[in-house]
C-alpha cells in the first residue's frame, strides 16, 4: 500500500468536499444560519452594549470607536468557529455515528482523499462565515475597501488551519464528550485572548507571550488591519506564522486520523 | 482454479501477537457465490476489510482480478461493490441523492449516474420514498438501498457483508432473490452471514472460519454429507465444527 501522503492524495478529495457541501446545502437552515447570526449577536451585545461605556479604544496609535475595533475580531472568530467545529464535531459524527468514512474508504477514494476533503470543506465553511460576517461589518459601515478584500483569501487560509485543528482533535477524541477539552483549553481561550475584544498591549507580558502563540491572534491582527485600512509590512510575520503552521497541522491531522481509520 | 476473481494466499492480519486472520487461503471463481462463515471473532470481517482495502494486510497476499491489495488498492476499489454490515448511507440525503453522490466517487458522469440510479430504484422497489431523507426509511429499505448503492459502479465483485441481519423474513427473501438474479447474470459474490440457512441457499461454495483460520470448506452439500452422513442441515454442521459455546468479540 502506498503510504506516502502525496502518492495517495488525488483529485478525488474534491468528491469528499462536494459531498459535505451538498449536505450543507440540504441542511443549511438548521446548520448554517444560526451559527452565522452568532457573531452578529456579539457585535450587537459588545459593540453597542459595551461600546456605550467604552467609547474610545486606543489601537495602533489611534483612538477608535469600540465597535470599529471589535467588529473585525468577530470576522476572525467566525472563520475559526465555523471551520474548527465543522471538522471537530462534524468529522467525529461522520466517523463514529454516520460511518461515512467507512462507506467512503471502500470506494476509490483513499484515506488521504477523504481527510483532505474534510479539511477543504471545513475551510469552505470558514471562508463562507468570514465573507458573510464581513458583509455585515460592511453594512455597519465599519470596513475599509479595497484592503478588506484581503480578508477573503485570508479566511480561506485560516479556514484550512482551523479545520485541520478540528480534524486533529476529532482524531484524538475517543468519545464525543472528550471534544469539550479542546474547546475549553484551546478554542475558548483563543476566542477571548487573541485581541478579539481588547488590545493585547494592556496585558501582563507573560499573557501577551502566550497570546502571541495562539493562531487566532495572528488572524485577528491581519483581519483588523485589513478592515481598518492599516495594512503594514510587519503583518508579514503574522501571515508567515499562519502559512507555516497550516500545512504542519493539516499533515498531523491527516496522519492521526488515518491511523485511527486504518489499524 | 483457473482465472479466479479473488485469491488469498497465506493471508494474515495481526495486531502484535494476536492474529485476527492467521494464514488463510481461498479462491473465488468467476460467477461464483462464495460464502464466508464463522462465529463472532472468527476473522470474517477482518478478511472482508482487507479485501475492500480498508485494512492493510500483515502477511501473505490477497488479489482481485490479479491486482494485489498491497499494490493497487485504488484500482481494486473501482472493481468492487460493497454492501456493508452497518448502514452507512448519508442520512441527510434522499434515496436518489445517496446514489448519485456515491457514483461520483467512481467518476461516473452525472447523466449516467442518474440513469443508473433510476434503474436501481426501480429494480429494488425504492420509489415510495424517493425524495425523503433516508433516515425515514425502514430497515429493509435501507438495506436494499445499500445493495443498490453497491451496484452503481457495475462491480466485477460484489461483497455482501451480512446483508440480511435484522431484516424481517419478507425483506430477507427479497434480498435473496436479488442475489440469485445477480448470480444468474454472472456476478461474482462474496457473502458473509450468520444465517447458515442463507449460506446454504445462496452459496455455491463456502469456507467456515474459526479463530482466524479456515477449518472447513466445500459446497453446502459436500459439508453436510461429510459431517452429518445421517442427515441434517448446514447449521448443524456449523455447530458441530465450531462448538456451542458463546463467542464474545
Amino acid at each position: 500500500m502506498n503510504n506516502s501522503l502525496a502518492g495517495s492524495l488525488s483529485y478525488r478529495a474534491w468528491y469528499m468536499w462536494r459531498r459535505n457541501v451538498d449536505v450543507s446545502l440540504v441542511t443549511w437552515k438548521t446548520n448554517v444560519l444560526p451559527p452565522l447570526l452568532e457573531p452578529v449577536l456579539y457585535i450587537l451585545a459588545f459593540g453597542f452594549g459595551l461600546g456605550a461605556y467604552v467609547q474610545q479604544i486606543s489601537y495602533a496609535g489611534r483612538a477608535w470607536d469600540y465597535l470599529a475595533f471589535m467588529a473585525p475580531g468577530m470576522v476572525a472568530v467566525g472563520v475559526m468557529f465555523h471551520s474548527v467545529f465543522d471538522t471537530m464535531y462534524g468529522a467525529f459524527v461522520r466517523l463514529r455515528y454516520q460511518k461515512t468514512f467507512d462507506a467512503l474508504i471502500t470506494t476509490p477514494l483513499s484515506p488521504e482523499d477523504i481527510l483532505a476533503g474534510e479539511i477543504l470543506s471545513g475551510a469552505t465553511k470558514g471562508l463562507f462565515a468570514g465573507a458573510a460576517i464581513l458583509l455585515v461589518v460592511t453594512l455597519f459601515g465599519l470596513a475599509q475597501y479595497p484592503s478588506s478584500l484581503l480578508i477573503l483569501p485570508l479566511s480561506a487560509l485560516a479556514g484550512l488551519l482551523f479545520a485541520s485543528f478540528g480534524l486533529y482533535f476529532a482524531a484524538l477524541a475517543p468519545y464525543i464528550d472528550n471534544l469539550n477539552l479542546p474547546v475549553f483549553l484551546f478554542i475558548n481561550p483563543m476566542f477571548l485572548f487573541s485581541g478579539t475584544f481588547f488590545p493585547l498591549d494592556g496585558l501582563p507580558a507573560w499573557v501577551r507571550l502566550l497570546a502571541e502563540l495562539l493562531p487566532l491572534t495572528h488572524l485577528v491582527n491581519i483581519t483588523r488591519a485589513a478592515t481598518l485600512g492599516l495594512l503594514s509590512p510587519s503583518l508579514g510575520w503574522d501571515l508567515l506564522y499562519l502559512v507555516l503552521l497550516t500545512p504542519a497541522v493539516a499533515w498531523l491531522a491527516i496522519a492521526k486520523m488515518k491511523a485511527r481509520l486504518i489499524k | 482454479m483457473t482465472d479466479p476473481v479473488v485469491k488469498a494466499t497465506a493471508l494474515r492480519k495481526c495486531y502484535g501477537d494476536l492474529c485476527a486472520v492467521d494464514g488463510v487461503d481461498f479462491e473465488i471463481g468467476r460467477g461464483e457465490c462464495f460464502g464466508l462463515l464463522g462465529p463472532n471473532g472468527a476473522g470474517k470481517t477482518t478478511t472482508v476489510k482487507m479485501l475492500t482495502c480498508a485494512l492493510p494486510v500483515t502477511g501473505g497476499d490477497l488479489t482481485v482480478e490479479g491486482l494485489s491489495v498491497k499494490e493497487d488498492p485504488r484500482a481494486i476499489k473501482y472493481l468492487l461493490g460493497v454492501c456493508p454490515q452497518e448502514v452507512n448511507l448519508d442520512p441527510d440525503f434522499s434515496v436518489v441523492k445517496n446514489l448519485v453522490v456515491y457514483s461520483r466517487y467512481y467518476d461516473i458522469p452525472r447523466a449516467e449516474a442518474e440513469k443508473r440510479a433510476a434503474e436501481l430504484i426501480a429494480r429494488f422497489h425504492l420509489h415510495d420514498k424517493l425524495e425523503r431523507p433516508v433516515e425515514d426509511l425502514s430497515g429493509g429499505m435501507k438495506k436494499r438501498l445499500l445493495l443498490a448503492r453497491a451496484l452503481i459502479n457495475r462491480p466485477r465483485l460484489l461483497v455482501l457483508d451480512e446483508p440480511t441481519t435484522g431484516l424481517d423474513p419478507q425483506s430477507r427473501r427479497q434480498i435473496w432473490q436479488e442475489v440469485r438474479d445477480m448470480k444468474k447474470n454472472g456476478l461474482t459474490t462474496l457473502l458473509t452471514t450468520h444465517y447458515i440457512e442463507e449460506a446454504e441457499l445462496l452459496c455455491d461454495r463456502l469456507v467456515i472460519m474459526d479463530n482466524g483460520r479456515i477449518i472447513e470448506q466445500g459446497t453446502p452439500r459436500q459439508l453436510i454429507e461429510k459431517h452429518l452422513p445421517g442427515g441434517g442441515n448446514l447449521e448443524d454442521v456449523f455447530l458441530k465444527l465450531t462448538g456451542k459455546h458463546l463467542r464474545d468479540e
